[in-house]
């Protein structure tokens, strides 16, 4: 597949439409996620935030439209080979495997790679990004608190070495202090060049590190554009980030 | 930076299958070395009877150990593994049987512990895994597929099928002559019925059943310590989360359930011609794929030494507590009950023995 300069769209969604049996969670998103930046999705419970990113890593089907990645339709792919394309999706409640060690967690991450050198490279970085992580390596990660869970999940996601990361509420149920360590390292992450796709309902957190933002409501898309504009705008204030 | 239980092994994720064919043989050689000393030595010394609880014993740890593989591995809930057993066990027997009786005149054991009739016995057991194995991916290809309790459902109408299907087939010939008159489609369907298929010849000894028991252990091992193993374990463990990291879940689940339909089948060959079996559909129902499920859920989803453990005490039990047979089913469910209550892991939960103290030095914090 090609590479995508910067700034040019990594991923398109074009009238992305999901249903869940006769429920229709997704009605017609369109959205373009640029190579090298942040965008969060923002909006309420069963707005679909979750369910875009589900249908994007083929863990739901999408009922309609088009996924385009690198310019390629990707709908009708299975999840494990959205994975091998490079897009890593780090589930809703962390999801990470509770009784392997969070050693194992990482190797698993690497599923698809043959890179000897390469994974123990990168649990290595991982490692380093989380120190907290190394110090816990040989502990089952079942055992760990919410937030090292959190720190595990998104390492793990980054194992298969993603172009574009999912992030699905990585805040969730977290102590504000690790709300901001997570945040800080999201930052971090897309710096070193991994283009974010990132689910929030912290949306005020969210707009703070994202570049591009999209408001969902009830499956559709309500209001879109740079993420410090919105979080200027008067109805996503109203709306979301509770009043003034 | 401290090792972990698959440190080294941690860029092996993928381990050449020339590497990983090496490093088994000298564990098999072991357990051909120990099989022929329980056959030659311990057989002669213990006796019939005991030498029958062996088998026994042998039989149900391969039955338990490959269940292990589905239910214990990928977390999957399969309760049909006895129609497995059945299906292998009617294959092996009737190739034996009317090969025997064709070849033969009759359906006597012929040679000994090497001889030819051996050869077609093992040929017959493997022949029979492999029936049991297309009969798995039968099974598995549709109900894996589905999330859930789906596939709890199948399996155990697909052993209630079998039975069925078993009872429905004709007596089997007593004589060449009346063998020869079949065409090879209606020995399939001359399988004894009800009654059960009496006749075929006693080849199961200690020494191939043991052999069998290493093979499945060994394969069992290696499996759990390979990329496989990493795929089947992450599915239990959480599979909207395996798929996410790039697991084939529906794959990977049907390679687990071909592969312990295999040992089943296997275990049927074996279990088919043992002295004193009359092979009948009723012995391989429910009743007998809910003792293998015990012993699963008992040694601890997912431990090979937890099932093989398992499976000879539950083996043991029923055999020590022989004057309270009735009460065997009372026995079984109270005992479960209680390892649910104290240890809902199962004895060993996902560990292997050797990983848990005392055994194990206790590691990093």
């Amino acid at each position: 597949m090609s590479l995508v300069a910067p700034g040019h769209p990594l991923l398109e969604l074009q009238d992305l439409h999901v249903h869940y049996g006769a429920i229709h969670a997704i009605k017609g998103i369109s959205l373009s996620v640029r190579q090298g930046e942040i965008l969060t999705l923002i909006g309420s419970n069963g707005a679909g935030k979750s369910t875009t990113l589900r249908a994007i890593s083929a863990l739901v089907r999408a009922s309609g439209g088009r996924i385009l990645y690198r310019g390629h339709a990707i709908q009708g792919y299975r999840a494990d080979q959205v994975v091998g394309m490079g897009i890593a999706h780090c589930p809703e409640g962390r999801g990470v495997f509770p009784a392997f060690t969070v050693r194992e967690n990482l190797e698993v991450g690497a599923f698809l790679r043959k890179d000897r050198e390469g994974i123990e490279a990168d649990i290595e970085t991982a490692f380093t990004r989380f120190p907290v992580l190394r110090q816990r390596a040989r502990q089952p990660a079942g055992t760990l608190s919410g937030g090292e869970q959190q720190m595990l999940a998104i390492s793990r996601a980054l194992m298969c070495r993603p172009a574009l990361l999912l992030l699905d509420e990585p805040s969730l149920g977290l102590a504000p202090q690790v709300v901001q360590t997570i945040f800080a390292i999201i930052r971090e992450i897309n710096r070193a060049g991994t283009t974010i796709l990132l689910v929030e309902q912290n949306a005020h957190m969210a707009l703070q590190v994202a570049h591009q933002a999209c408001v969902l409501d009830v499956g559709t898309v309500v209001a879109s554009g740079p993420a410090a504009d919105l979080a200027r705008s008067d109805e996503v204030k109203k709306a979301y980030l509770g009043g003034h | 930076m401290t090792a972990s239980p698959w440190a080294g092994k941690a860029g092996a994720l993928r381990p050449g299958t020339a590497a990983a064919a090496t490093a088994g043989v000298t564990p098999f050689a072991v357990g051909l070395l120990l099989a022929a000393a329980l056959q030659y030595a311990v057989g002669p010394a213990v006796g019939p009877f005991f030498s029958d609880l062996l088998i026994k014993i042998g039989i149900n740890v391969i039955l338990a150990v490959s269940l292990n593989v589905v239910n214990g591995y990928t977390g999957q809930f399969s309760i049909g593994h006895a129609g497995f057993m059945a299906v292998g066990g009617y294959a092996a027997g009737a190739l034996t049987y009317y090969t025997s009786m064709l070849a033969w005149g009759g359906p006597q054991v012929q040679g000994g512990v090497f001889g030819v009739g051996s050869a077609l016995f093992v040929g017959a057991c493997l022949v029979g895994g492999l029936v049991a194995a297309a009969a798995g991916w039968a099974v598995g290809l549709p109900s894996l597929r589905l999330r859930g309790d789906y596939l709890a459902i199948v399996t155990l109408g697909f052993g209630e099928i079998v039975r069925v299907l078993l009872q429905q087939t004709q007596d089997v010939p007593f004589t060449a002559d009346e063998a020869r008159a079949l065409s090879p489609v209606e020995m399939a369907t001359h399988l004894g019925g009800s009654l059960g298929f009496s006749g075929i010849p006693f080849y199961t000894n200690l020494f191939w059943v043991w052999c069998f028991v290493t093979l499945t252990l060994l394969v069992a091992y290696r499996l759990k310590e390979s990329t496989f193993g990493r795929a089947f374990l992450s599915i239990r463990e959480n599979e909207i989360a395996a798929e996410a990291m790039g697991v084939d879940t529906t794959r990977y689940k049907v390679r687990a359930f071909v592969i312990a339909a295999f040992f089943a089948g296997v275990a049927g060959a074996l279990f088919a011609h043992k002295i004193g079996t009359t092979l009948n559909p009723r012995e391989l129902g429910f009743m007998k794929s809910f003792d293998i499920v015990i012993m699963v859920v008992l040694g601890g989803m997912g431990s090979i030494s937890g099932a093989t453990i398992a499976a000879v005490l539950l083996t043991v039990l029923p055999e020590a507590l022989r004057g309270a047979a009735d009460y065997r089913m009372i026995v079984y469910a109270l005992m479960l009950v209680l390892v649910m209550i104290v240890r809902p892991q199962g004895l060993f939960g996902i560990r292997e023995i050797w990983e848990l103290p005392p055994f194990a030095r206790r590691r990093g914090r």
